[in-house]
C-alpha cells in the first residue's frame, strides 16, 4: 500500500503543489493529469524517492521511503521521460542489463519471448539507436514484464507508441492491477481502463 | 549486480573505441613531447621523466572522467542506477572500477615503453608501473566525485579540472617521488606506501562522497 501524506513540491521560487494526500491499494491505479508544468514529474519522482519532498511524507506498507530506501526501490519501476534505452546497445543488451540492474536476470530465451511479446520480433539484435522513437520506448517498457515490482510509476508512458502498442500497453497495466499490482501514471490521454478501482487526481497549474 | 554494471560499461566502451584510445594517444603524444623538445640531454630526461609521466597521466585522466556519469545522466539510465535495490555505493564502485580498466589500465600498461625514451633504467621503470598501477584508480575514484558534483552543468569540463586536479596533488607527490628514488638508488618504499595508503583511504571513501553527489545531481 502507498500513501502519500500532505506532499509538496517547490522547484525555483515557485510552489508547484501542496498538500497532495492519496492512497493507494493493490490493484488500483491513479491517473496523474494536469497542464504542462504543473508538477507531475516531479510528484513521480518524489514518489520514486528521487526527490525529497518539500513537506510531507511517502509511505511504503506503512514505512516511510526514506527509512526503506534499497527495500522500497525492489518494490517499483520506475520508467520517466528518458527511457534509459542505451543507443549503443541491441534491445536484447538493454533490457538484460537493465533487468540486471533491478537485480533480476534475464536469460537470453526469456528476453527474446518478452520482446516478442513487446512486437520487436527480429529487432533484438539491433542496436537503439537504429530503431524508431516508438520501438525504442517499446524496448523501455519491456522492462515491465521481466521485473515483478508491485509498484509501477510511469511518465508519459503513452507517447510514440501507436494504436497497437497503447492497447498492449492498457492491456499489461489491467493485467498487472488483477495481480494486485498499483501504479500511478502520468499521461495527457485517457487511460479507460476497465480497472475496478480507479483514482484520477489532477494537478492545477 | 556489479558483474553487469561492469559488463555494461565495458561493452559501451568497446562500441565506442575512439573515445578511449584518443586517451590513450593524448597521454603517450603528451609524454613523448618532452624528449623530442627537450634534446638528448640524458641525464636532464631522467631526472624528468617520473614528473613528465605522472603529470602527463593526470590530465589524461582528466579528459575521460567527464564521460564517467554524463552519458548515462543524459539518456536516464543514472537515474535508474540510483532506483537499483543494491546500495549506491555498489554501483559507483561497479562504474569506477569499468572507468578505470578501460582509460587508465592502458596507460599503466604503456608506461614503461614510455619511459625508455627518458633512458630510465629497468628497475626504475618497474617502479613507475607499480607506482601508476597503485596511482590510477586513486585518480578514477577521486575524479569520480568531481564527475558527479559537475553533473548537468554547462562548462562541466572546465570546473571538473579545477575541482579535482588539486586533490590529485598527493597522488602526484608519491608517485613520482617513488620513482625518483628508485632513479637515485634509495628505496622507494615509503613513497609506495603512502601511495596505499591514499588508495585504501580513497577506496572506502570516494564512492560514498560519489553517490552523495550523485543523488544532490539528480535531485
Amino acid at each position: 500500500m502507498l500513501e502519500v501524506q500532505n506532499v509538496g513540491c517547490v522547484r525555483g521560487d515557485r510552489r508547484l503543489f501542496d498538500k497532495i494526500n492519496f492512497s493507494l491499494t493493490p490493484g488500483t491505479v491513479l491517473h496523474l493529469t494536469g497542464p504542462n508544468g504543473s508538477g507531475k514529474t516531479s510528484l513521480l519522482r518524489i514518489i520514486c524517492g528521487l526527490m525529497a519532498p518539500e513537506e510531507g511524507e511517502i509511505r511504503w506498507q506503512g514505512a516511510n521511503i526514506r527509512s526503506l530506501a534499497e527495500e522500497y526501490f525492489a518494490a517499483i519501476i520506475y520508467i520517466g521521460h528518458s527511457i534509459a534505452v542505451k543507443e549503443e546497445l541491441t534491445s536484447l543488451e538493454n533490457l538484460r542489463i537493465s533487468s540486471g540492474l533491478a537485480g533480476i536476470d534475464v536469460t537470453r530465451k526469456e528476453a527474446y519471448s518478452v520482446l516478442g511479446k513487446m512486437g520487436l520480433t527480429g529487432r533484438e539484435n539491433l542496436a537503439a539507436r537504429l530503431l524508431s522513437e516508438g520501438q525504442r520506448r517499446r524496448s523501455a517498457l519491456a522492462r515491465l514484464l521481466t521485473c515483478r515490482a508491485p509498484l509501477w510509476v510511469l511518465d508519459e508512458v503513452l507517447t510514440s507508441l501507436d494504436k497497437a502498442a497503447v492497447v498492449l500497453m492498457k492491456s499489461l497495466i489491467e493485467e498487472h492491477l488483477s495481480k494486485g499490482g498499483l501504479a500511478v501514471i502520468a499521461t495527457h490521454q485517457e487511460l479507460n481502463l476497465s480497472a475496478s478501482s480507479f483514482q484520477r487526481l489532477e494537478l492545477a497549474s | 549486480m556489479f558483474r553487469w554494471i561492469v559488463a555494461r560499461d565495458l561493452t559501451l566502451a568497446w562500441r565506442r573505441r575512439a573515445d578511449v584510445l584518443s586517451t590513450l594517444f593524448f597521454f603517450v603524444i603528451v609524454v613523448s613531447l618532452f624528449p623530442l623538445g627537450i634534446g638528448p640531454e640524458m641525464q636532464l630526461l631522467r631526472s624528468i621523466a617520473p614528473g613528465v609521466v605522472w603529470v602527463a597521466a593526470l590530465l589524461a585522466s582528466m579528459l575521460s572522467l567527464n564521460r564517467v556519469f554524463a552519458n548515462d545522466y543524459q539518456d536516464g539510465t543514472l537515474e535508474q542506477m540510483l532506483l537499483t535495490p543494491q546500495p549506491l555505493y555498489l554501483v559507483v564502485l561497479g562504474k569506477v572500477f569499468a572507468q578505470w580498466l578501460v582509460a587508465e589500465v592502458p596507460l599503466v600498461l604503456i608506461a614503461p615503453l614510455l619511459g625508455v625514451q627518458f633512458d630510465l633504467a629497468p628497475n626504475a621503470l618497474i617502479i613507475l608501473f607499480v607506482s601508476l598501477l597503485m596511482g590510477t584508480p586513486v585518480l578514477s575514484l577521486i575524479g569520480s566525485i568531481g564527475a558527479a558534483l559537475t553533473l548537468g552543468l554547462r562548462g562541466g569540463g572546465v570546473l571538473i579540472a579545477l575541482l579535482i586536479l588539486p586533490l590529485y596533488i598527493p597522488v602526484l607527490i608519491f608517485g613520482a617521488g617513488a620513482v625518483d628514488a628508485s632513479i637515485i638508488g634509495a628505496s622507494p618504499q615509503a613513497n609506495v606506501y603512502l601511495l596505499g595508503a591514499v588508495l585504501v583511504i580513497s577506496l572506502v571513501f570516494a564512492p560514498w562522497a560519489t553517490s552523495a553527489a550523485l543523488r544532490i545531481s539528480l535531485e
